[in-house]
């Protein structure tokens, strides 16, 4: 009897087990088919060039490796038939948190998919024509189309992923405005620059032996800003190389760099009261050309014995191969460069070296005017205040990652360089 | 006169500075035309710019020749090689029977011209590059001479990075390769970073100075 009961037991429990697993299946079963793609959104991608649009639509069940997600466009002109494939992908990948947009110009949350059609070899994505585009997920024997939407690829004005840049550069100008009204109004300590401080020793002792100053704008062009720092400092230093009356040469690679310091050197000399002392060939071209030039100006050093050189601006391979031979005739070297692969050589042969920023403060430095140092203490706040963002963002991505938190992004996205 | 030579300058530098600080933040194809078109301006502006230079080359070297300076035999070098150069370059040539117009070679034979770039300028350019290495010897050799502390460090580093880039150096020394790597991706990183960040901000700061003529040296100094 008792084993009857037992067995009747058994059986019941097996058939709800069964009934429960053929459930538990039927739902997974269920989940695992395809369904049309939801809540699909078509538009103009936002701040580009045009030709582009951009889908975004939500994350299903059977998002995996084994389901790939198509996107189809046509141009709404053509007949439904000219719809193409345009992109297709595992429809676990392509989500907005992967392109990396910042949170103030995302589209949609972050587990939607996104997919960008752009121009290709396949397709011509054109500004101003109509498009209709659709998202179809595919499995092998299976497939489901979401239905069309409609957009218009246009070119934009704004590229709003670069806010974040153009406010950070609105707050840094404004840093440095407010740092000139206060340099007007009281003294700002400077720190010695013993590069700037050797600038008089060594006209001093070229004017002492009765040689010549050579003085080198760099490699770069007037739309660099370190050949505009180079043509700056050769306006102070010809100011006083004209009180001493000392012989300045001035070799130039650049044309135009050679005669916006032309006009430079000839205002010194007018400034120090020493007109009749400039001379018109004080700078002067020699070529474009890279060796040729560094051979023409190891040539003048070797020929002509300069006491002091002075190398500012950008520069390549030739730093060294200009230094080394300065250094072999026995003249006081002072180089400034925001080349920083260049920097070892110039710190290697020269006497005194401007590393980088140092080249921009030259100008502060030997004028002392209230606004070019005010313009120094804006750049100072500037670091601080780079420097607090690296320590602040280096705690918030750790927190990020310590917690799998997405929230400090929310920060440091202000901070990332976006395209 | 003043208008022309100072403020129209600095009304030409203000307008053009924000309206090309701008177009970095505007993707429209019209925006990169603009800067194109710009680029295109200063291509040609530069390529007027080379008569001014090339006429103080023969200016400078013209009159040390006339003055008989010492070495005056050098301008003389220059004289020639540079007329011959732009005879050779711009002239005829019997052999193809066709203007050379600094082409290097016409119908797939060399002229003149190209013989002058391929066997004089390249093997004197590569000749100046070359000294590069002994130079770097050099370089090297004074700057490693443990004097000072600072030197000392410098020369230990060195020595490190030298075994971690030769396959030598680390199959002798095998951690020096790890140790070269952080000292490279650490160290010589971090540094390289501090330096950009003041240069990046120094540009900006001189940037805005020149935009909003605050900085006018470069005009040729004066301070009206």
């Amino acid at each position: 009897m008792r084993s009857q009961e037992y067995r009747d037991q058994c059986s019941s429990l097996l058939v709800g087990l069964i009934l429960a697993v053929s459930t538990i299946w039927g739902i997974s079963a269920h989940a695992q088919g395809l369904s049309t793609p939801r809540e699909v959104r078509v538009f103009d991608t936002p701040s580009d060039a045009g030709g582009g649009l951009t889908v975004v639509w939500a994350p299903a069940a059977y998002d995996g490796p084994t389901v790939e997600y198509q996107v189809l466009l046509r141009e709404k002109s053509d007949p439904p038939s000219a719809m193409k494939v345009v992109g297709t992908f595992p429809a676990d990948t392509h989500y907005v948190r992967t392109t990396k947009l910042p949170w103030w110009t995302r589209p949609a949350a972050q587990d939607f998919h996104l997919y960008e059609v752009k121009s290709s070899k396949e397709v011509e994505v054109k500004n101003g024509v109509k498009y209709e585009v659709a998202v179809a997920a595919t499995k092998t024997g299976e497939r489901a189309e979401s239905g069309v939407g409609e957009a218009v690829p246009d070119p934009n004005w704004i590229n709003w992923n670069q806010m974040n840049n153009f406010v950070l550069v609105m707050l840094f100008g404004s840093l440095v405005f407010a740092s000139i009204r206060t340099a007007k109004r009281r003294e700002i300590f400077l720190r010695r620059i013993p590069g700037l401080d050797a600038v008089d020793e060594a006209i001093g002792r070229a004017t002492e032996l009765g040689k010549p100053i050579l003085y080198l704008t760099g490699a770069g062009d007037m739309s660099e800003p370190s050949t505009i720092a180079a043509a700056v400092i050769l306006g102070r230093v010809a100011k006083r190389v004209a009180s001493y009356e000392t012989d300045l040469l001035v070799p130039h690679r650049d044309p135009i760099v050679m005669a916006v310091c032309q006009e430079i050197t000839k205002q010194s000399y007018l400034e120090a009261g020493k007109p009749d002392v400039f001379k018109e060939d004080s700078n002067f071209f020699i070529t474009t050309d890279q060796f040729s030039y560094t051979a023409a100006v190891d040539g003048i050093m070797l020929r002509r014995k300069p006491a002091a050189n002075f190398f500012m601006g950008s520069y390549f391979a030739e730093s060294l191969l200009l230094t080394e031979t300065g250094a072999s005739t026995g003249a006081i070297q002072i180089a400034g460069t925001d080349s920083d692969h260049q920097l070892p050589f110039f710190v290697t042969t020269c006497d005194y070296t401007l590393i980088g920023e140092e080249l921009y403060a030259a100008s502060a430095y030997l004028s002392r005017e209230p606004i070019q140092v005010g313009t120094l203490r804006g750049q100072d706040l500037g670091k601080a205040f780079i420097l607090g963002v690296l320590v602040l963002g280096t705690l918030l991505a750790t927190a990020g990652v310590l917690f799998s938190t997405d929230l400090p992004a929310a920060v440091l996205d202000l901070f990332r360089d976006l395209k | 006169m003043n208008f022309l030579r100072r403020q129209l300058p600095l009304l030409i530098t203000f307008a053009m500075g924000v309206v090309f600080a701008c177009q970095y933040y505007v993707p429209h194809p019209a925006s990169e035309l603009m800067l194109t078109t710009v680029t295109k301006w200063l291509q040609i502006i530069g390529g007027f710019a080379l008569v001014l230079g090339v006429t103080s080359l023969f200016h400078l070297h013209a009159g040390k020749i006339r003055r008989q300076e010492p070495g005056w035999g050098y301008s003389g070098v220059l004289y020639l090689s540079m007329l011959a150069t732009i005879v050779v370059g711009l002239g005829y040539s019997l052999s193809s029977q066709q203007w050379v117009l600094g082409q290097e070679t016409i119908n797939g034979a060399r002229t003149a011209f190209g013989w002058i770039y391929t066997f004089m300028m390249v093997p004197l350019q590569g000749t100046m590059f070359a000294i590069l290495a002994f130079f770097i010897a050099s370089a090297a050799y004074r700057s490693f001479r443990a004097r000072s502390r600072e030197a000392a460090v410098l020369l230990i580093a060195a020595i490190i990075v030298m075994m971690g880039r030769v396959p030598l150096g680390e199959f002798l020394v095998p951690i020096s390769g790890d140790v070269t790597l952080w000292i490279m991706n650490v160290l010589n990183a971090s540094v390289r970073r501090a330096i950009l960040i003041g240069i990046s901000l120094g540009a900006i700061a001189l940037s805005i100075k020149i935009i909003f003529g605050i900085e006018r040296a470069y005009l040729g100094g004066g301070k009206e």
